[in-house]
């Protein structure tokens, strides 16, 4: 069987392509893509890359599945489900020991609990303010004129982290551009960034409480700088997916849940 | 009698002199170098207004970010009293103050002698401060003295679901890009720009009279949304709004006279 998931967010768009065989389910393309003004156009370029990496067509696919804030517009897809519900499942493929996941969106934030078989049991998310979502960290990397991939690897270089005055998207930024005219290192500067992003998570996370092991999905688990303050602010560590890229959880996750549909069809 | 209130704050100086129960003058100046500087400045323009000298006031009150620093201050008091007891000084039925700057927006609570009774605010957020509007009205390329009356020619009704600013931001460029008029869009952000000031208003409880300071003030568009999300009557001040606040720090020297 093969089966597709695809999850079109604010920033990007992604597409996994996976196949089961006696139980077994292994990836067999994907794709990531910058999104496009609209869903329907971001989906289906997401979808056709990944079907391309995987050598498949899209009337070879048996189920899809269609998630992320995108997810009502795709007219392909069998079935559209929440983020959350694909983010828990794509998650516990990636890292089956995982209890709690951290997804740090393009606009949004999320905290999920799950159990062994990758099934909700809590949850928490913010899309409500900017500060704390790849929104914050693409507003400051702009300010600085680097790209966010860079932040994080200047962040590291830091000997002294800056502290922010604000956790408030628009007062930070008004604040970095202050450090930065006084001639503040930016390494230092990238650090505060960092700094500021995972105070503003860890007090989502907190709110939630923590089970072990916990994992972090979304662009947001590339960003080491990120990750590593995180561990510090919440107390624990944050166990990193080596399986695949963790970007394609919510995508990944969107395709065991089209498994499983097809599946209860099927019986 | 005559007392004097100084409001040193980081943009621009203020001095108000009172005689017996008239404001004789009513000074603003942007700040200089150091707060010392800007309040002798101010005060000395204030003076001269009133055709007087330092020595013939008989008390000072200092108020503002700078007031530590005022040199000639027999006392000095928080914003939030002042503000208060300038409004009730103006209006002696204001019961609530809304105070909406560029950075912060402030509720106060007064009682009849036009003392605190309850306060909160807002700096720790964009949403709900007259940066909001500023942002909005530079994305839209509306000059931001003109938003309230552009949205005066609303025709349809919006709604704008982000309070973040940087989201807000992005929903009304999509909003442009989809067609809407900009009054319409103009409208929409200032009855959400009022939402958020009405609930952080009643979480200290609101009372008749309500009092609008503050910059924003200036912007019919949000005075008369906010006035429609309070279902009340909202006030204005008679006298410069950026005033308000030496004026209380006066007002509360002529009572410590009075005493």
């Amino acid at each position: 069987m093969i089966v597709a998931g695809c999850d079109v967010g604010s920033l990007t768009s992604k597409a996994a392509i996976m196949t089961v065989e006696g139980g077994r389910v292994r990836k067999a393309g994907s794709a990531i893509i910058r999104s496009r003004t609209k869903p329907q156009e971001s989906a289906l370029r997401a979808m056709q890359e990944a079907l391309d990496a995987a050598g498949a067509a899209m009337e070879a696919v048996d189920y899809c599945v269609g998630t992320g804030y995108g997810r009502g517009k795709m007219d392909f897809v069998d079935e559209a489900v929440s983020e959350i519900k694909c983010h828990a499942k794509g998650a516990n493929w990636l890292l089956p020991s995982a209890r709690t996941v951290i997804d740090i969106g393009g606009q949004d934030c999320k905290a999920i609990q799950l159990d062994a078989r990758g099934n909700v049991e809590n949850f928490i998310t913010n899309d409500k303010c900017a500060s704390g979502t790849g929104r914050f960290l693409e507003v400051m990397a702009k300010v600085l004129n680097i790209d966010i991939a860079e932040l994080s690897a200047l962040s590291g270089k830091s000997r002294s982290p800056l502290t922010l005055a604000s956790t408030c998207t628009v007062w930070a930024q008004a604040d970095v551009i202050k450090h930065l005219n006084s001639g503040v290192p930016i390494e230092d500067i990238a650090a505060g960034i960092n700094t500021a992003m995972a105070a503003r998570v860890a007090l989502l996370v907190n709110s939630l409480g923590l089970k072990n092991d916990v994992c972090m999905t979304g662009g947001g688990a590339k960003n080491t700088g990120l990750v590593n303050t995180l561990e510090g602010l919440i107390g624990s560590s944050i166990k990193r997916i080596r399986k695949d890229d963790p970007q394609l959880a919510g995508a990944i996750g969107a395709a065991i849940v089209a498994k499983e549909k097809a599946e209860e069809k099927a019986s | 009698m005559i007392v004097a209130g100084c409001d040193i704050g980081s943009l621009t100086g203020k001095a108000v002199i009172i005689i017996d129960d008239e404001i004789a003058a009513g000074r603003v100046m942007r700040a200089v170098a150091n707060p010392k500087d800007t309040a002798e400045k101010v005060m000395e323009l204030a003076l001269a207004d009133a055709g007087l000298s330092l020595n013939d006031i008989e008390y000072v009150v200092g108020t503002g970010y700078g007031r530590k620093q005022i040199p000639f201050v027999n006392q000095v008091e928080s914003e939030i009293s002042c503000h208060g007891k300038g409004a009730w000084w103006s209006s002696p039925a204001i019961r609530t103050v809304i105070d909406i700057g560029g950075q912060d927006a402030k509720a106060i609570k007064l009682d009849d002698k036009g003392n605190v009774i309850r306060y909160t605010y807002n700096d720790k957020c964009a949403s709900g401060t007259g940066r909001f509007l500023e942002i909005m009205a530079e994305a839209l390329d509306v000059p931001l003295e003109e938003m309230g009356d552009i949205s005066r020619n609303a025709e349809e009704d919006i709604d704008i679901s982000s309070q973040c600013v940087v989201f807000a931001e992005t929903e009304i460029i999509s909003l442009v890009n989809e067609g809407k008029a900009i009054p319409d869009i103009l409208k929409a952000l200032h009855r959400a720009m009022a939402n958020r000031i009405v609930s952080l208003a009643k979480s200290i409880g609101i009372e008749k009279e309500v009092v609008i300071t503050g910059g924003v003030a200036k912007n019919i568009g949000e005075y008369e949304a906010l006035q429609e999300k309070l279902n009340m009557p909202l006030q204005m001040l008679k006298i410069d709004p950026q005033i308000n606040g030496a004026l209380g720090a006066a007002v509360m020297a002529r009572e410590a006279v009075l005493k």
